[in-house]
């Protein structure tokens, strides 16, 4: 490469001698554009300027749905939060009852459940059934995890799925069986 | 002109598999019209397998201009099989100002990463599925800033990676004032993590570090950081460790394992993770 950018100077040269013009002016390479030499200082103030327009690349919408959707760890979280949620909410539901005339007592919520269908019953019984067992059987994965335990790729996978349908399972069987 | 070089050469190849190679011209400089020509004398025209890449565009000359996705279609047949051969024609022989980092084009210099199909890997190791005609969608690594096109700005990635100070760190001089021994048990246990390029794959698959990426460390430097604690020979286990003794800088890892589902070289960030959670904890 060196060699080479040698011999451009030089023929650069012999071409701008006058008497050698005719000969090899073909094979002198000229160029189009030109480049301006900035200062340290204005390079990094371009930088700096083009830093605050950068766009951030997309991450949620474009990453492979069965991971971002379908994320153990993630309904680990969701299901976590949401039992929090109600408990707290159901516990200042009950405190607030007496004040506000609502019946939460034991007694008149049975009473409430037994009225329903038996379809409708289930499926209310599994909105809550599959959440606790999907955190129950997914926790122990992730106490598994916390040993070091299942970490091989294709367990990673299988295991997930495995859990997903397992938890499916299990919620039906409480919600309908129990 | 290596991948003129290499489209040419595999045209080649092609044409003249069964027959005789002409190995002097597919390994010579032969450029574009060799190509064509041998392929026009000695092979009956293909079909052509076309296949339709949406790639993410941004030019940060017209920063205002939202980012977009642009459509190319290739001839698979006269493409090599990588997304990489895909990226390189199409800028060669399409569109010049479609931006993108590469180099080694054989998965050791971890340039060419970007999320291709939903996940991060490199675009030199990703075949293009020639089994079906869905487009396939290519974007810069996720939740990064993006510099042009597909190339992402890894400033913090690797200030970050600096951050956990990436050397063997030691103050007792080798009794033989030679090099530092270790066993082949302890050196079995870089195996694993040396091999790691920095390709930062798996930390831009991890939505923990999209969230929290200025404290997080990310997969790739905690990998890192273990190679170092797992390191028989570093004196520092003691400071390494109390580095990442905090909430952020390794806690925010949920084990949601996108990183070694993600990690083009089939390393174990996850894993790794793991075993400094143990190490902090045991």
């Amino acid at each position: 490469m060196i060699a080479q950018r040698a011999g451009t100077t030089a023929l650069r040269r012999v071409a701008a001698a006058p008497s050698s013009v005719f000969k090899l002016a073909p094979l002198v390479q000229t160029r189009t554009f030109q480049t301006d030499k900035i200062t340290p200082a204005d390079a990094s103030a371009i930088l700096a300027k083009q830093r605050l327009s950068r766009p951030v690349s997309p991450h949620l919408e474009i990453y492979d749905k069965k991971q971002t959707w379908f994320g153990g760890s993630a309904w680990q979280r969701i299901t976590g939060a949401g039992f929090s949620g109600a408990l707290y909410a159901s516990a200042v539901a009950y405190l607030a009852a007496p004040v506000l005339g609502w019946h939460l007592e034991s007694s008149s919520l049975v009473a409430a459940a037994a009225a329903l269908p038996v379809a409708v019953k289930g499926g209310l019984k599994f909105l809550v059934a599959w959440p606790f067992v999907f955190h129950a059987i997914n926790g122990v994965r992730h106490l598994a995890f916390d040993l070091g335990i299942g970490f091989a790729r294709s367990t990673i996978i299988k295991t997930g799925w495995y859990f997903w349908g397992a938890s499916i399972v299990g919620g039906l069987y409480l919600a309908f069986f129990m | 002109m290596a991948a003129l070089r290499s489209s040419s050469a595999r045209v080649l190849a092609a044409v003249s598999r069964p027959a005789f190679r002409p190995v002097a011209a597919a390994r010579g400089m032969a450029n574009l019209a060799d190509g064509a020509t041998q392929s026009q004398t000695a092979a009956p025209e293909k079909s052509p397998k076309l296949k339709t890449f949406q790639i993410y565009r941004w030019n940060p000359d017209t920063p205002t201009e939202k980012p977009r996705m642009q459509s190319y279609t290739l001839d698979l047949n006269k493409t090599g099989p990588m997304v990489l051969d895909a990226l390189v024609r199409i800028k060669n022989e399409l569109d010049p100002t479609l931006t993108f980092r590469r180099s080694c084009r054989e998965g050791i210099c971890g340039s060419c990463a970007m999320n291709i199909n939903g996940t991060n890997t490199l675009a030199c190791l990703c075949r293009i599925p020639a089994d079906n005609s869905a487009e396939m969608k290519i974007y810069p690594l996720p939740h990064t800033y993006v510099v042009k096109d597909l190339v992402p700005d890894l400033t913090l990635f690797y200030k970050q990676y600096k951050s956990i100070k990436p050397y063997l760190q030691r103050d007792t001089p080798s009794p033989d004032g030679k090099e530092y021994r270790q066993s082949k048990a302890d050196r079995k246990k870089l195996d694993g993590l040396y091999e790691c390029i920095l390709c930062a794959c798996c930390s831009t698959s991890c939505p923990s570090y999209w969230w929290n990426s200025e404290e997080y460390l990310g997969p790739a430097i905690l990998l890192q950081s273990y190679r170092w604690l797992a390191d028989s020979r570093d004196e520092r286990h003691a400071q390494r460790k109390d580095a990442l003794n905090n909430s952020m800088s390794l806690y925010r890892c949920h084990t949601i394992l996108n990183c070694t589902r993600t990690c083009p070289k089939g390393l174990n960030p996850g894993l790794a993770i793991a075993n400094i959670k143990k190490e902090l904890a045991f």
